[in-house]
């Protein structure tokens, strides 16, 4: 049986990658899971100058899922590079970083910086953050502003660009064609949707951002509908993510048409959820005599 | 960190919103120190997600047994302070770092003051401090002495001050106002409770300059350091309160 699936010059042993943000630099799992079983591991996002965040609360649950707003709270790609690069480098998987940034310059700025690095074979690029009040947003929203980074960061990058896609649009399959015309090697959504949660006592919203981003099993409907549509109009491979908690809810975006798949907030509620849906994915192929992973996507 | 089935031994009322529970597992429980907390995971309850952060009230290596204290306040409280004997619940253990014990035969004269379901983790401290052959002395605050949790348990392990906001038992008013904190002559104050309690007794620390250590009570997601949503402003920046607390040291915190 072969579960290797590939995005560009990236080759992953199985389709399970960790979602940035959720599973910290992977080394805060080491208890749970075995990164030897994972495809790949997409760690927290990563701008050029360091971030502390938004101010607390920065989380709140909400019924099947939860809205954060952490603010891309990072040290910045020059501490990565020196400080968490040399302790991960070399962990069993593919280690896939996500990058963010405010203008078009720090986006590539950043993207120079970790093409040097011999371990990185890939970057995730997080055009749609809803968090943070400048960037973000602004790219990921439009073809124009999608276009114009990810035309900036292809000429910047030399391995495999995947463009992270915001689910805060009106029409996401413009968007990923106009990325894919750029020269993305991948696709992966949906991000975070905006959301907002308000403390009926205390009369005032939960997060200290007022609104923020929606993720968990409560966005598994609204994902897998733009994973269906994006994968049928672009012809680069589609990471689906969005809520997926166990092995059927991944089996459901690569029948969708995703080639790979992330988990996000499920780490929290089971740290090792990772491991399992890739087992669990295994089990699926060989219930139903599947040779190749591939086989499993019904489009 | 280990995620492990503890199952319920006995579990029972303490007040009228609290459970106190013992738990234990098949396998041997990890090793915990005082202040450490559990995340524990809610089951069939609709539309609860994420674990919920409980600390460890006691633990009990020989028994394999940990205790823990829980008050209800919303929907996976309530499924908490429902389970009954023989009952499983999945947990994350143990998380975070523990209160600073001092070291062997290091004199310390230490107050453990409590708010609310926040003594739940004051008596595991109390027993790792007799272990080392300090008594403890207790400052328990509740609004009324019917919400006063485990004074009994309390009483076993050291000595009990309390404050009652409605004065039925103890000292009235908050525990802030009682006059142990002024007579009393000690050289470390651990505190847990309401944010309010810990502001105002952290003031009182600073002015007297007393070594302080609280446990904060941060919303959490991941509770190991993976989501940074838990995060207190300190002075050395946004710290992950799951990862480098639950406890701190005051001088690390911003509160004035
Ligand atoms: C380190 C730590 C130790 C704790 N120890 C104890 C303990 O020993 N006994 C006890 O009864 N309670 C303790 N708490 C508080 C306890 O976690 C909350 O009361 C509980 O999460 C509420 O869940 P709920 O579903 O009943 O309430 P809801 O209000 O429905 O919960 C909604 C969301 O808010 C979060 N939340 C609500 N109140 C709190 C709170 N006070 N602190 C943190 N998150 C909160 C919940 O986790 C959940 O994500 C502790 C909290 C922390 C962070
Ligand atoms: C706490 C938290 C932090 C996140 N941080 C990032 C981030 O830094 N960059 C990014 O592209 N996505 C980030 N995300 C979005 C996730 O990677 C993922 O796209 C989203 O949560 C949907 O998947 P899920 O439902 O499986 O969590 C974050 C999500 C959460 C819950
Ligand atoms: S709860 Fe996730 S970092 Fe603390």
């Amino acid at each position: 049986m072969d579960l290797s699936v590939k995005i560009g010059t990236l080759q992953l042993r199985n389709p399970v990658l960790t979602a940035s943000g959720t599973f910290g630099y992977g080394t805060e799992y080491a208890d749970f899971v075995d990164f030897s079983r994972l495809g790949g591991i997409v760690v927290k996002g990563t701008t050029l100058h360091p971030r502390e965040g938004n101010p607390y609360p920065r989380m709140a649950e909400t019924p099947s899922g939860m809205l954060n707003a952490v603010g891309l709270q990072n040290k910045g790609a020059r501490y990565f590079i020196d400080h968490i690069y040399p302790a991960i480098c070399h962990l069993p998987t593919k280690i896939i970083v996500n990058v963010s940034g405010s203008s078009i310059d720090d986006y590539v700025a950043v993207a120079r910086m970790l093409d040097e690095l011999e371990h990185i074979p890939a970057i995730e690029l997080n055009i749609s953050c809803p968090n943070v009040k400048q960037g973000g947003m602004a790219f990921g929203v439009t073809p124009y502003g999608a276009s114009s980074v990810v035309r900036a960061v292809r000429n910047a990058y030399s391995k495999t660009l995947i463009v992270k896609l915001s689910p805060n649009v009106t029409d996401i399959v413009s968007i990923a064609r106009a990325v894919e015309e750029e020269g993305a090697d991948g696709v992966s959504l949906i991000n975070t949707l905006l959301g907002m949660a308000i403390d009926a006592e205390r009369r005032r919203p939960i997060l200290s951002t007022v609104t923020g981003g929606l993720s968990g099993p409560a966005v598994k409907p609204v994902a897998l509908r733009m994973v269906w549509q994006v994968a049928q109009a672009v012809s680069i491979p589609v990471i689906g993510m969005g809520g997926i908690c166990s092995a059927t809810d991944a089996v459901e975006f690569l029948l969708a048409g995703a080639t790979a798949v992330e988990i996000g907030t499920a780490n929290f509620v089971d740290p090792s959820v990772s491991e399992k849906v890739a087992d669990g994915i295994a089990d699926y192929m060989a219930r139903h005599n599947m040779e190749h992973v591939s086989d499993i996507t019904m489009l | 960190m280990k995620v492990l089935d503890l199952i319920v031994k006995e579990s029972c009322a303490v007040s009228a919103t609290s459970v106190r529970m013992v738990l234990t597992a098949h396998d041997t429980l990890p090793d915990m120190q005082p202040g450490q907390f559990v995340e524990l995971r809610i089951d069939d309850t609709p539309g609860v997600l994420l674990r919920r952060p409980i600390s460890i009230h006691d633990y009990d290596k020989e028994s394999n047994t940990l205790a823990l204290l829980v008050q209800r306040v919303g929907k996976g409280t309530a499924w908490l302070c429902s389970r009954q004997a023989g009952d499983v619940v999945n947990a994350v253990l143990p998380l975070g770092n523990g209160f600073t014990l001092p070291s062997e035969g290091a004199p310390c004269s230490p107050l453990l003051i409590g708010g609310g379901v926040g003594v739940a983790p004051l008596l595991f401290l109390g027993r790792e401090l007799c272990r080392r052959g300090i008594v403890p002395t207790f400052l328990l605050g509740a609004r009324t002495s019917k919400e006063l949790l485990c004074k009994d348990l309390f009483e076993s392990v050291g000595t009990v001050y309390v404050t009652t906001e409605v004065g039925d038992e103890g000292v009235k008013g908050f525990v802030t106002h009682h006059p142990v904190l002024s007579e009393g002559d000690f050289n470390a104050v651990y505190v847990c409770g309401p944010k309010p309690m810990m502001q105002a007794v952290v003031t009182m620390a600073r002015a007297g300059e007393v070594w302080c250590e609280v446990s904060l009570e941060n919303r959490m997601a991941c509770g190991i350091g993976a989501c940074l949503c838990c995060v207190e402003d300190t002075l050395s920046g946004n710290v992950c309160v799951c990862k480098e607390g639950p406890v701190f040291n005051i001088d690390r915190l911003k509160w004035t």
